[in-house]
Formats: C-alpha cells, sequence, structure tokens
C-alpha cells in the first residue's frame, strides 16, 4: 500500500448536511462579484480547518484579504513574495519539524498549505514548487489557476487556455488570441512522484473539500490544481460563476480526478458531454473564435480527455459525490 | 576554556553556527561560501547539530526557506556569495521589512560580469540598503566571533533584524589561520535560546506580510529604519559583554596608528592586515600614516568614523566595488556624506582596488598615500581611479 493510500484508509468524506461551521478565511474580505477563486479557497481552508499556518504567493487572493490593517485570516497566514510560496512553506515545515524534534513546540499535527495562482505557480513559482515537492516537505499546496495574471490586469500566463483573450494575448488580424496550449501542472506534479495530486472545481464543493482533507492527512507533498473562475477577467456575468466551473466539468475541458500513489483515478465521468463551443460561448473572452478554431479546441479536448482515461486505466469512473449534483 | 586551533575559517564559522544550536539551515552551494553550509550538513548528518537542512534549489529559495523558519519561530542560518545573493536579494528585503533574525555569512565575491569567483566587496555593497545589520570580519577570529555576535543581537528583542556577517571570499573563507574556539558552555553562556516574540502559531493566529498601502508605507519604512538605528546600543552592548566574556573588544571602527596621523586609510574587511604593515612600513620611514577600519557597516558608524578621521589631512578611500558614474564607490560616497555633514574637508581619494581578486600588495598602500597626498598639494579636483588598471 502506498503513502497515501495508508495515510486514507481510515478517510472519511464530508457530506453538505455535516460541513465543519469553522471559515478560517473570514467573509468581509475584497474579492470581486462572482469570484470563483475566493470561493474555493475558502473551502479548501473549512476543509483543513484552523490547525493551519498558511503562505501565500503575491497575487489576488494575497491582496483582497490582507490590507492592513485588516486581515480575513483567522489563521496563520505569511506573505512574502510572487514566486517563493512554496520555498516560505518548506522553511515553515522545517521549523516546525525541528522545533517539534528539539521538544521546543509541540504542534505535531499543524497543516502548512501554500497557494498561488497560475502565473506564481506555473510560471514564475514553478522552481520553487518543483523544489519543495522534490524535497519532500509534508505540504498542501494549492494552484488557483484563472488562467491569467488577473491582479494586475488579465495578462496570459502559461495557464491561459488556447485562443482566450487576454491583455497581452489580443486577438487581431494576425492573432487568434493565445497561441500556445495550456501547460498541463498537474501531470507535472505526479512526474514529481509525490503521493497526492487531484484537481478540483468549486461547482463541486463536497468533491473539492474532501480532496483538500485527503490533501492534508497524507504525509508528504500534495497539490491540488483548482479551477478558479474569474468573471473579471473572463468576460462573463458575476452569477454565472458555478454554470461556467459546471460547463467545464461537463464539457471535459476541467476533468475531475485524483492521482493517489501514482495511480491515476477519474473522480466524476461525463456519460453526455456537452459540446464545448457551450462552455467557450459562456465567456467574451473567447468570443472572437471562429466555427473553425472551436471545432480544433474541441479535439485537442477529446484527445486530452482519452489520454486522461487511458492514465486511469479504465472507462469507468466512480459515480460522483450524490451532493454535488 | 576556548582551544586554539588551525583550522580553515569556513569551518570554524561552520562549528560555531552548530554551537548556537541552529533550528534550521536553507543553503545552496556558490563558491566560495560552499565549505560554510557543507559543513553544516556533515554535522546534521552525523548527528552532531539536531537541525533541518534545506537545501534548497535556488538561493531565491534557501532566503525564501529561511523567512518561513524564521517567522515559524526557529533560530535559522544561511550563507552565500556574489551572483547568489543578486539573486535571493529579493527577499533578504523583505525579511528585514517582517523583522526575522535570519543570520547570514556572506563569503564576499565579485559579481558577474565577468563571470569572476574571486573576492571583492560587490555584494556587500549591493545588500547595503537592504535593512540588515551588518559586520564585516577581518580575519578567521573576527569571523566565528562576529557570527556567535549576530545571533545574539539579531534575536534580541530590541533589534530583531537579520544580520550578515562578511567574510572576504577565499582570503578569509578558504584560509587556515589559528583561532580561539569557544566551548559549547561558553557559547550558551553568551548566546540565550531563541525566544520569538511573534510566531506563526495556530494557537495565535497572526497575518504576516500584509498589503501596506500609501497611508501606512512610508510609516513601515521609517519605523524600519528607525529599528536599524536603534539596533546601534544594542551592538555595542553584545560587544562589551563579548569582551568581557572573551576578552576580545570589538568596536565599530577600529583604528590604528591614527594619533598624529595626517594621512589616513580606510579599509574594510582582510584588505586591511595588508594596509596595517604598509602604515607599519611608512611609520618607520618617518610619515605621518594611519588606517581606519569599518567593522559595522549597517548601522553606519558615522560618529566613530567622523571621530577616527577628524584632523587628518587627507584621506585614501579603498572601495572594493564600483559605483558606476557615481563620482566614487559607494564606501567613499558614504564617507564624503558623513564628512560634510560633520563638517570636516579633509582631501579624499578613492582607490578602486582589489576587484575580482586582485592582489593589494603593501606597496601598493604606499602607493596610494603618496599619491592621495601628492594630489591634494597640488591642489587637484578630488575623484577616483581604479588602483593599477591598465589603459
Amino acid at each position: 500500500m502506498g503513502i497515501a493510500a495508508e495515510a486514507l484508509k481510515d478517510f472519511k468524506g464530508f457530506s453538505l448536511k455535516k460541513l465543519p461551521v469553522e471559515e478560517p478565511l473570514s467573509p468581509g474580505h475584497r474579492a470581486c462579484q462572482g469570484c470563483g477563486e475566493v470561493l474555493a479557497l475558502r473551502l479548501i481552508m473549512k476543509a483543513i480547518g484552523s490547525n493551519v499556518v498558511v503562505c501565500s504567493a503575491t497575487g489576488c487572493m494575497e491582496i483582497i484579504t490582507s490590507p492592513y490593517p485588516q486581515t480575513a485570516w483567522r489563521v496563520p497566514w505569511l506573505h512574502v513574495a510572487f514566486e517563493n510560496a512554496a520555498a516560505v512553506v518548506s522553511g515553515v515545515e522545517a521549523a516546525y519539524k525541528a522545533m517539534n524534534r528539539k521538544g521546543i513546540i509541540d504542534s505535531p499535527d499543524t497543516v502548512f498549505f501554500a497557494y498561488g495562482g497560475d502565473g506564481g505557480t506555473m510560471d514564475i513559482g514553478l522552481q520553487a514548487l518543483s523544489g519543495a515537492m522534490e524535497r519532500g516537505h509534508n505540504f498542501v499546496y494549492a494552484c488557483l489557476d484563472n488562467e491569467a495574471y488577473m491582479n494586475t490586469g488579465i495578462q496570459r500566463s502559461s495557464g491561459t487556455p488556447y485562443g482566450a483573450m487576454t491583455t497581452t494575448s489580443p486577438p487581431g488580424k494576425k492573432s487568434i488570441g493565445q497561441g500556445t496550449q495550456k501547460k498541463n501542472l498537474p501531470a507535472i506534479a505526479v512526474a514529481h512522484a509525490i503521493p497526492y495530486v487531484a484537481t478540483v472545481s468549486p461547482a463541486f464543493p463536497v468533491d473539492l473539500m474532501n480532496k483538500a482533507k485527503k490533501a492534508a492527512m497524507i504525509p508528504g507533498p500534495a497539490y491540488l490544481h483548482v479551477y478558479s473562475v474569474c468573471p473579471t477577467g473572463w468576460r462573463h456575468a458575476a452569477d454565472q460563476t458555478i454554470q461556467v466551473a459546471k460547463l467545464a466539468v461537463d464539457s471535459k475541458v476541467f476533468p475531475l480526478y485524483e492521482v493517489i500513489d501514482g495511480e491515476y483515478k477519474l473522480s466524476r465521468k461525463v456519460a453526455k458531454p456537452k459540446p464545448v463551443a457551450d462552455y467557450l460561448k459562456a465567456q467574451r473572452r473567447f468570443r472572437h473564435l471562429t466555427e473553425s478554431e472551436v471545432a480544433k479546441i474541441q479535439a485537442k479536448v477529446d484527445a486530452d480527455w482519452d489520454t486522461l482515461v487511458k492514465r486511469c486505466g479504465a472507462e469507468e469512473a466512480p459515480a460522483p459525490a450524490k451532493e454535488d449534483e | 576554556m576556548s582551544k586554539r586551533v588551525g583550522m580553515e575559517v569556513s569551518i570554524a564559522a561552520a562549528e560555531v553556527v552548530g554551537m548556537t544550536n541552529v533550528d534550521v539551515i536553507a543553503a545552496y552551494p556558490i563558491t566560495p561560501q560552499t565549505h560554510i553550509v557543507e559543513h553544516l550538513s556533515e554535522l546534521v548528518a552525523d548527528g552532531q547539530l539536531d537541525a533541518e537542512f534545506v537545501p534548497v534549489e535556488s538561493e531565491h529559495s534557501a532566503m525564501s526557506t529561511c523567512v518561513g523558519s524564521s517567522a515559524a519561530g526557529a533560530r535559522t542560518f544561511t550563507s552565500t556569495s556574489s551572483q547568489g545573493y543578486a539573486l535571493m536579494s529579493e527577499i533578504c528585503y523583505i525579511a528585514a521589512a517582517l523583522r526575522l533574525p535570519i543570520v547570514m555569512a556572506v563569503a564576499n565575491r565579485a559579481i558577474s560580469g565577468p563571470i569572476n569567483i574571486w573576492n571583492d566587496h560587490a555584494d556587500m555593497m549591493m545588500s547595503r540598503d537592504t535593512g540588515w545589520v551588518q559586520t564585516v570580519a577581518e580575519n578567521g577570529q573576527e569571523v566565528i566571533d562576529l557570527l556567535l555576535h549576530a545571533f545574539r543581537v539579531a534575536e534580541d528583542h530590541r533589534v530583531l533584524l537579520p544580520t550578515i556577517v562578511n567574510l572576504d571570499g577565499f582570503t578569509l573563507s578558504h584560509m587556515i589561520e589559528p583561532m580561539f574556539l569557544p566551548e559549547q558552555a561558553e557559547v550558551d553562556r553568551y548566546l540565550p535560546p531563541y525566544v520569538p516574540k511573534l510566531r506563526l502559531d495556530p494557537a495565535k493566529p497572526i497575518t504576516m506580510g500584509p498589503v501596506g498601502m500609501p497611508d501606512v508605507y512610508t510609516e513601515a519604512r521609517k519605523a524600519q529604519d528607525e529599528a536599524l538605528k536603534a539596533s546601534k546600543p544594542v551592538i555595542l552592548e553584545a560587544w562589551k559583554e563579548f569582551a568581557d566574556q572573551f576578552g576580545r573588544q570589538y568596536h565599530p571602527v577600529e583604528t590604528y596608528q591614527t594619533e598624529g596621523a595626517e594621512h589616513l586609510l580606510l579599509t574594510m574587511g582582510s584588505i586591511s592586515e595588508t594596509a596595517m604593515t604598509a602604515v607599519d612600513a611608512m611609520r618607520a620611514a618617518g610619515k605621518k600614516v594611519g588606517l581606519a577600519r569599518i567593522r559595522l557597516w549597517r548601522p553606519f558608524p558615522a560618529d566613530e568614523l567622523l571621530a577616527a578621521v577628524r584632523g587628518a589631512k587627507t584621506l585614501s578611500v579603498i572601495d572594493r566595488a564600483p559605483a558606476f558614474s557615481g563620482g566614487c564607490g559607494p564606501v567613499c560616497c558614504e564617507v564624503k556624506s558623513m564628512l560634510f555633514d560633520g563638517g570636516c574637508s579633509p582631501y579624499v581619494w578613492n582607490y578602486l582596488a582589489g576587484l575580482g581578486g586582485r592582489d593589494v600588495t603593501v606597496e601598493d598602500f604606499a602607493d596610494m598615500v603618496a599619491k592621495t597626498s601628492a594630489c591634494a598639494d597640488r591642489g587637484e579636483p578630488m575623484g577616483y581611479e581604479f588602483l593599477n588598471a591598465r589603459e
């Protein structure tokens, strides 16, 4: 039995009727209306609980929760810079390890959690994250992926999907918008042979919280890739956040899966996939795309899904959590 | 009792850091700092030091890991040089702003380009305005003494600032020197266990590193300036207690043969030992020459330095890093500012010497004094030159 499977053998999931009441990330922060990122972060914090130290990369979630002298954090929280959240959490974890061992403190069960956006994780913070995963620190890392540098004004990142309009990948006579394919960071995390990798979406809150809890329970590095809907940057109405997130999963654009001890497992099969066009049409960042470009994107989504299903070793996925239906 | 040993300075430095019972060391290899962290990793591997040695993937992550560790309440150490310092410098500013008492040994080395692994003070000058307490060692004994002193000062609740001990790469880091190495009990007596004032603790949550809007940013920077200036009495007190316990008294500025001196050399670091030999030779030849050496680089010891140079006719200030087109090197720039504020106006000539590992000899110091004195006599405008640079 692998490290993760061993740690999860007595795992009990959340149910909507018995959600933790605590809110380590409190309301009253300054996120945009309809922010899917802060919703996901709030749910992760509820799942992890209050015996935690949080390390934040610079970005939307840092700015909106910590305008001095206010703070939205009811748990210890440290922000240092943009590209180093994984290195900072390495230091916190190492300090706790040494101080627990030397009898200076007695906090053996504290969870170490770091997060960053797609820019802070997939671009400028990739080296620090790779180092921390390779060294095997006991931490949970969440990439809150809203598919562009939203905090600085919607510039493209390596997490921006093909065809998307951003302020530095504008469509034009010689441009289709983002001209490159989205970097597959969960696969890069898996390549580090860490015990746990999962994708989560705020449209499926029980699945999200269960995975966050698992990530916290497993010793060693755990990586969560968080689909973080951004109405401001994706150009849709603030009340469409959950619909867009659901469409992403139901069109196979953002599959939900886990990789436990290196074994891929689909979290949710998609029996009757919605056309990718429906997903694209819901957001004005894709409105310039021609039918042929949409067809290209559909083909890529289908191919990626097939690859994922093959990695999972079976067509069948477990039944989804009822509460998330 | 301290024991007298002959030891490579880097190894002795690591031994002393080990004796502080440091909790976390995060480091990345760069010449010429490597022997310090190599030996620390050996102490951890052999079970002689109970610490987490975090072999990070870059200096940027080294300092980031140190920030996380220190914020969590652990005694924390790292070491770097040159390009490594340049890479981590972003986080060095933040470490000081967060008031984290990290201790770092910097084995001073030239900055690229061209790439050059040898000794000068470009990295030290780069770190000048980061808000760290900084001392500069002249010899091996000072390296280990200043390291102990650094932990003591940094962790004092009246200070709580990160601290750098500068030691010249190779000329100190790789030399085998005679030193008095303290015993564990002596270290324990001088350096109490680290008690953080605030730490990242789920039982008492705090928010560290929030956004500082325009309405508070100025005040935050002013508070940092005041904190660094306020560290000075603690630095002096810790040196006094060091002297009481170990018998070696350190000062922010050391003077040599300054009594009645008309011409002064002004140096930092290991080059000062050569300069003292040069002063001896010039004194023997009847010339009124002396030396002032800066040991405390930050907070800048303006009062002590002014007292040391007041009365001299000329100053030959040696800089070991350029400040391109700035009118003089970075040390000389500070010295001139201090002289102006102090109403003191000797003739100052600035020599950019010992760059990228080039030797500065006893004869060079004699030439510098002679040239400064001649320029002063001729009434030439003050300026700077790259010593012995070929055209």
